[in-house]
């Protein structure tokens, strides 16, 4: 035989791995971490082609469609012969407005379904914002039908699709606000715990005073500024800036605590005496050696992003409603009479925030966990 | 101790000069005053005619340079105790937030001995018997409370106390005993109520001192004192509660100062969903319409009370511990 077995050659070499690779088996243990890198990156990929995951178009209201509940999707129909057929559909329903109380219901039409199926026709939009396509995910075969699969509003308008759509503005509020975290809570915490001083100290009182505020009357304040005549987009960005104003200082603190247990390292101090200045000792041999740790701390200041975007929306003083996010959805449900009458406008949204900070407060522990070479 | 506490409170008071300035900045950013939104909401009436706007901006000190009403704010909240007034309602800010304040607090200090009788006794479950059943709710649980945002909270507890118990939610007394006078039936009232902000704003605390407890505990456990007092017949009770819980027990002490900023940010969100008569609605009404003498001394006060209470913890901390006194 002159080709080598793989294995053999295995055993023969083995393989060493980096601190990414090493990192990255240890993290595969942990299975419910494992389990939430799939979900989150599902939600954000749900983010990124929300209009085809979208059954209904995000404004499309319909007047015979207010406040109407969920519908159930249903495997087999029957035809008129008796015999049943495999075909996912939903029962088809009409409204009943009771004259005394004006109070409306919907009742099922018997006999009558709305087939539904994968990859079918819809409204139009654009992939990505550059290729035109009308295919969407799942939903029903004839376009004019419409299906609540989540229920809708007080418009008609269909809750599924809007926090599929809303899951855009939610889940990159976390990633830009963390992004803006990172810059500031590393250059700060990093100056901070590099020249210590009375750098260090400015800066230690600094993140104090900010972390004694409580951060929802700061918040409020703030949020309460913006113009309600701003453009969406510049609403987003400040907001964003808001929400990411006491996520670094958590991130300062522990880049600072990095850089004073570093300092004195040995191998950090022949890299001083080879000559290299004070950059290239932070950028080719600190920041590497923390590079993991600051990843795990960043997954976790997400959740926390997402959370106060969404308390703040629901004041009604965050994001405004044109722009659709799962704080804006949930402000519909903010009076007990309404929860009460449409509990899905409460249940479906609350529900999609709580998977996704679940996930990604997972997925950071579990990064955590990997990054930590002294974790057993 | 008393170097100690000197040189807390003279950190202190940077710390306070700061909250100040920051609260006022803050509410003096939104372009126009008051009295933009005042003539906007008369417009419909006629409007605001011009010599009126200009005397009231005399009197407020409206329209000068940011400094000066600053100064004239400040120095009349020092000397002569006068928060200004507010302008939607027309009254002095003095008479009306000491009693919401005072229910923000309560309702806080109430929320934090709660967190600590569930997160004390749960946290050392879950450590000592670690991997067992009740850990791994102790866990699930935990996730939970930090997953759930607090309004969220409010609105499904109301939910289902409206739906299943048939309970009249929102508000802190039934509607018979708004105003009546104090009574045994009244202070049950009260109780039936107050309950559930303090659950819906202690959950997440809760859930955090858990886990922070549980990796305490876990950190001493198995130190070779334990093994030590064990080997000499210690109950293990005893055993647990006089070392490692004590040991143990010190951060959790710390924690108070950021879980107070957390919990009266809690109270805020959560009075307003439940229409608590706290500062949450107060202050939310306050931003909106820029009345900004009554929202920058709410925040003012809020923040100051919190900065105490961080105070008075990191002293708690300081004199059950004196590696940090010496330090």
């Amino acid at each position: 035989m002159t080709i080598a077995d793989p294995q053999t050659d295995d055993v023969e070499a083995p393989q060493l791995l980096g601190p990414w690779a090493l990192m990255w088996r240890k993290f595969r243990r942990h299975r419910v971490a494992y389990l939430s890198l799939w979900l989150v990156g599902f939600i954000y990929v749900l983010a990124l082609f929300g209009d085809f995951f979208a059954p209904e178009k995000l404004d499309d209201t319909n007047r015979r469609g207010i406040f109407a509940p969920p519908q159930g999707i249903h495997l087999f129909a029957e035809r008129e012969d008796g015999s049943r057929v495999f075909q996912l559909h939903a029962k088809a329903r009409k409204v009943q407005v009771d004259q005394a109380t004006m109070r409306r219901s919907y009742v099922e039409v018997p006999g009558e379904i709305i087939p539904l199926g994968f990859f079918v026709d819809g409204y139009e939009y654009k992939l990505l914002g550059l290729i035109p396509a009308n295919t969407h995910f799942f939903g029903p075969k004839d376009p004019d039908d419409v299906v609540y699969f989540f229920g809708a509003d007080r418009l008609g308008r269909d809750i599924l699709s809007r926090i599929i759509i809303g899951t855009k503005i939610s889940m990159s509020i976390g990633l830009v606000g963390v992004a803006i975290s990172l810059v500031i809570g590393v250059s700060l915490g990093g100056l901070s715990g590099y020249y210590g001083g009375w750098i260090d100290n400015l800066i230690q009182r600094l993140i104090e005073f900010l972390r004694s505020i409580p951060t929802i009357p700061l918040w409020m304040g703030l949020a309460a500024a913006i113009p309600l005549g701003w453009p969406p987009l510049r609403t987003y960005l400040v907001v964003t800036i808001i929400v990411s104003m006491i996520g670094w200082t958590s991130l300062a603190r522990e880049v600072r605590g990095k850089f004073l247990s570093l300092r004195n390292e040995d191998f950090i101090v022949a890299a001083r005496l080879d000559g290299l200045t004070d950059w290239e000792v932070i950028r080719k041999h600190m920041i590497p050696s923390f590079s993991s740790h600051i990843i795990a701390s960043l997954t976790l200041a997400v959740p926390l992003m997402i959370l106060a975007e969404t308390s703040l929306s629901f004041l009604g003083i965050g994001l405004q409603p044109p722009i659709v996010s799962w704080g804006t959805l949930l402000k519909e449900a903010q009076n007990i009479r309404t929860i009460i009458e449409a509990p899905w406008l409460l249940i479906a949204p609350g529900t999609m925030i709580v998977i996704a900070v679940l996930a990604l407060n997972f997925l950071g522990d579990g990064l955590r966990d990997a990054a930590d070479p002294h974790a057993h | 101790m008393l170097g100690f506490l000197y040189r807390r409170i003279l950190y202190m008071i940077p710390t306070v000069f700061l909250v100040s300035v920051v609260t006022f900045l803050i509410i003096q950013l939104p372009p126009g005053d008051y009295l933009d939104t005042l003539a906007a909401e008369l417009a419909d009436q006629g409007g605001l005619d011009e010599a009126t706007a200009q005397a009231l901006r005399d009197q407020y000190g409206l329209g000068q340079p940011f400094y000066v009403q600053y100064y004239k704010w400040i120095t009349g909240i020092l000397f002569d105790w006068n928060f200004g007034i507010s302008f939607e309602k027309n009254v002095p800010v003095n008479d009306l937030i000491w009693d919401r304040l005072g229910w923000t607090f309560g309702i806080s200090i109430l929320t934090l001995l709660f967190i600590w009788i569930v997160a004390l006794p749960i946290g050392i479950y879950s450590a000592v018997r670690k991997y067992s059943v009740g850990d791994y709710a102790a866990t699930f649980f935990g996730f939970i409370g930090l997953a759930v945002p607090n309004f969220l909270l409010a609105l499904v507890m109301m939910y289902i106390a409206f739906k299943y118990f048939g309970q009249s939610v929102g508000g802190l007394y039934s509607p018979e005993y708004i105003g009546a006078p104090w009574s045994w039936d009244k202070f049950i009232d009260l109780l039936k109520h107050l309950w559930m902000p303090i659950v819906v704003v202690g959950t997440s605390g809760a859930a955090a001192l858990i886990r922070i407890m549980r990796a305490n505990l876990l950190d001493e456990i198995y130190r070779p004192y334990v093994v030590t007092a064990r080997a000499k017949g210690m109950s293990e009770f005893q055993l647990l509660m006089r070392y490692p819980v004590r040991v143990a027990l010190n951060p959790f002490v710390s924690t108070i100062g950021w879980i107070l900023p957390t919990l009266v940010s809690g109270e805020i969100i959560v009075a307003v969903v439940m229409n608590l008569p706290t500062t949450g609605p107060l202050l939310l009404r306050a931003l909106l319409v820029q009345d900004m003498y009554l929202a920058g001394s709410l925040i003012l006060i809020v923040s100051l009370l919190t900065v105490l209470g961080t105070l008075i913890s990191d002293l708690l901390l300081a004199w059950i511990d004196p590696r940090i006194r010496y330090q």
